[in-house]
């Protein structure tokens, strides 16, 4: 297309090649539309990033901003450069604080991945055979919460988890414990909070591969003499796969990054990586190696993010 | 599927839904409670309600959040629906796959890497946070969301409608208002609701890139409830909590309302 003279615009092009090309080839509406948010995103997105790989490279100062070299005159920029340096990768590796933390908090994010496919696969099973006259509402019930501030969802499990919160109340109330249990700061309440806040995620995509489903397979399964629950394993569940994946990625990687919720509900003692980036910003004010440990967390994720992409373009 | 629910999905629905809906119940129910101890119940009371009211404070950084949600949701509404009408109708253009990365990445991206980036950004253009650095860095989290709920609207409708118009002589861009936008009007206006609210809970993101004089009400709740949980704190969420409701079942019910009307008009064009 791109080497056709340009003709007559009424003219221009049967319907079979304006179809392939939807709005036309070339024009301002297509340089607008594709240039200002391409634009937007590079300036505001990939800019960002590469600055934060770039700080990551340099040494810390007392200074502010709190980091050399910085760019400034471009005389300077090849000296700058020359100061780039390793060390804050290399302090990182060394200091067994931040391998545990982020060993920590991929085996948290896998394991509440889990936990919440557990709690959200009956759930979306159980919507996507529920009456069609229900399941608007049903589907608005699981992102009615979605849409509730995060941090006040975060927040609620704090009165109920604490020592002498809610839970603890009603569990000695009925005579199940005699002490309270000890749930807030740790590990439980990460895992709680996270399966909480991200059910709506996996629900939801769980439930639009099964509401898609072809029910008539299952019929002629059971015509055939299969038991349900054969069934199930042999046609609906490798069916839901797309909708699994797709919520295992919309949990586990935000989780692995989490901030408010080990902060939150799992106390100074369980360390996780999005915590430890705060702590190094605000805290530490020590930017650089803020910066590395971000790195390496993208570093570790890209690979499921990759993947998450390349299945969403699919669908798409 | 079929609709016959066995025991096993209803009691797998039940649990579901009230560990979704447990909490936020409890919240609301002891936002209303006389005692200062969150805990312990002692009386219905609005008390938390009426000191809310005098909390400057509080009063200060909702209006803040409110007026960057505000702004960047419209913002990022039109930023978003480009993005989406770029992916989802030209399909060959230099950098498409960057492009395509660009918006995906940023839904999964850890907030603190994507607030630690920006202000990164932010210092080293030598720009004041504030206000506008919060709306900035609001605009570019959540276009992306408002791209993939357009997109997914565009993917599925009915391009003979354009490519009609097309043939008729009509522009890209009179074809964009004329035809396109009215149909993926419900879309855009769900993105637009989504990167409101994504705004307004945004604590992360907004911690890092706001300045002097630019506390978000999320930053506000944050900064008490590290100090122990509080009637007033569950009073402003139940406050919030009820807006969110309020405006998520309204917009459902007119957008079914617009479904039946349509279906009306469908049947009775067929009928005709």
């Amino acid at each position: 297309m791109g080497a056709e003279p340009a003709i007559d615009r009424k003219r221009s092009g049967d319907p079979g090649t304006r179809r392939k090309c939807g709005f036309g080839s070339r024009g301002l509406f297509r340089r607008i539309v594709i240039g200002v948010p391409y634009f937007w995103l590079v300036a505001l997105f990939l800019v960002p990033f590469l600055i934060v790989v770039k700080i990551s490279l340099s040494q810390t100062a007392v200074a502010m901003p709190p980091y050399l070299p910085t760019f400034g005159d471009p005389s300077t920029w090849w000296s700058g450069l020359q100061q780039f340096s390793f060390d804050n990768y290399v302090w990182i590796s060394s200091d067994d604080l931040y391998f545990n933390a982020y060993v920590l908090s991929l085996a948290i994010a896998a394991a509440s991945t889990v936990l919440t496919l557990l709690i959200a696969y009956p759930l979306a099973y159980g919507m996507a055979k529920a009456p069609p006259a229900w399941r608007t509402t049903l589907v608005m019930l699981v992102i009615l919460p979605f849409w509730t501030s995060f941090l006040i969802r975060v927040y609620a499990w704090i009165a109920i988890l604490k020592p002498e919160g809610l839970l603890n109340q009603l569990l000695i109330s009925i005579g199940l414990i005699s002490e309270p249990l000890v749930i807030l700061n740790t590990p439980t309440a990460i895992f709680i909070g996270i399966v909480y806040s991200y059910l709506p995620f996996m629900t939801l995509p769980i439930y639009a591969s099964l509401d898609r489903m072809d029910q008539s397979l299952i019929e002629a399964a059971a015509d055939l003499g299969s038991p349900p629950l054969k069934s199930f394993w042999t046609i609906t569940f490798p069916l839901s796969l797309p909708g699994v994946v797709a919520g295992c990625f919309l949990v586990f990687i935000p989780a692995a990054g989490e901030f408010v919720i080990p902060d939150l509900l799992g106390g100074s003692r369980t360390l996780m990586i999005g915590k430890t980036v705060w702590l190094e910003f605000f805290t530490n004010r020590d930017w650089p190696v803020a910066s590395a440990v971000a790195v390496v967390l993208v570093a570790i994720l890209v690979v499921p993010i990759v993947v998450f992409q390349r299945q969403q373009a699919r669908i798409g | 599927m079929g609709w016959r629910l066995s025991k096993f999905n209803v009691v797998s629905m039940v649990f579901g839904f009230s560990f979704l809906y447990l909490p936020i119940v409890l919240l609301v129910v002891y936002s209303f409670n006389a005692s200062r101890l969150v805990t312990v119940w002692s009386g219905f009371s609005t008390v938390w309600y009426r000191e809310l009211w005098n909390n400057r404070g509080l009063l200060d950084a909702a209006w803040v959040t409110l007026r960057v949600g505000l702004l960047s949701a419209s913002i990022a509404t039109v930023l978003g629906t480009m993005a989406a009408i770029a992916l989802a109708r030209y399909r060959r253009f230099t950098g498409r796959t960057l492009m395509t990365g660009m918006v995906y990445a940023p839904l999964v991206m850890p907030e603190v890497i994507t607030g630690l980036s920006l202000l990164l950004f932010f210092v080293a253009i030598d720009l004041d946070r504030g206000f506008w650095t919060v709306t900035l860095a609001h605009i570019s989290f959540t276009m992306c969301f408002v791209t993939v709920v357009v997109q997914s609207r565009l993917v599925s409708f009915d391009r003979s409608l354009e490519d009609a118009a097309m043939d008729l002589g009509a522009t890209p861009t009179v074809t964009f208002f004329q035809i396109t936008l009215p149909l993926i009007w419900p879309a855009v206006a769900a993105g637009w609701m989504l990167a409101f609210t994504l705004s307004l809970d945004d604590l992360v993101i907004a911690s890092f890139t706001t300045g002097p004089g630019a506390t978000t009400l999320p930053m506000k709740i944050y900064s008490q409830v590290r100090l122990g949980v509080t009637p007033e704190i569950n009073a402003v969420c139940t406050i919030l909590i009820a807006i969110v409701s309020v405006g998520v079942i309204v917009a459902t019910l007119i957008n079914k309302r617009r479904l039946v009307r349509q279906a009306r008009n469908e049947r009775l064009a067929a009928e005709g």
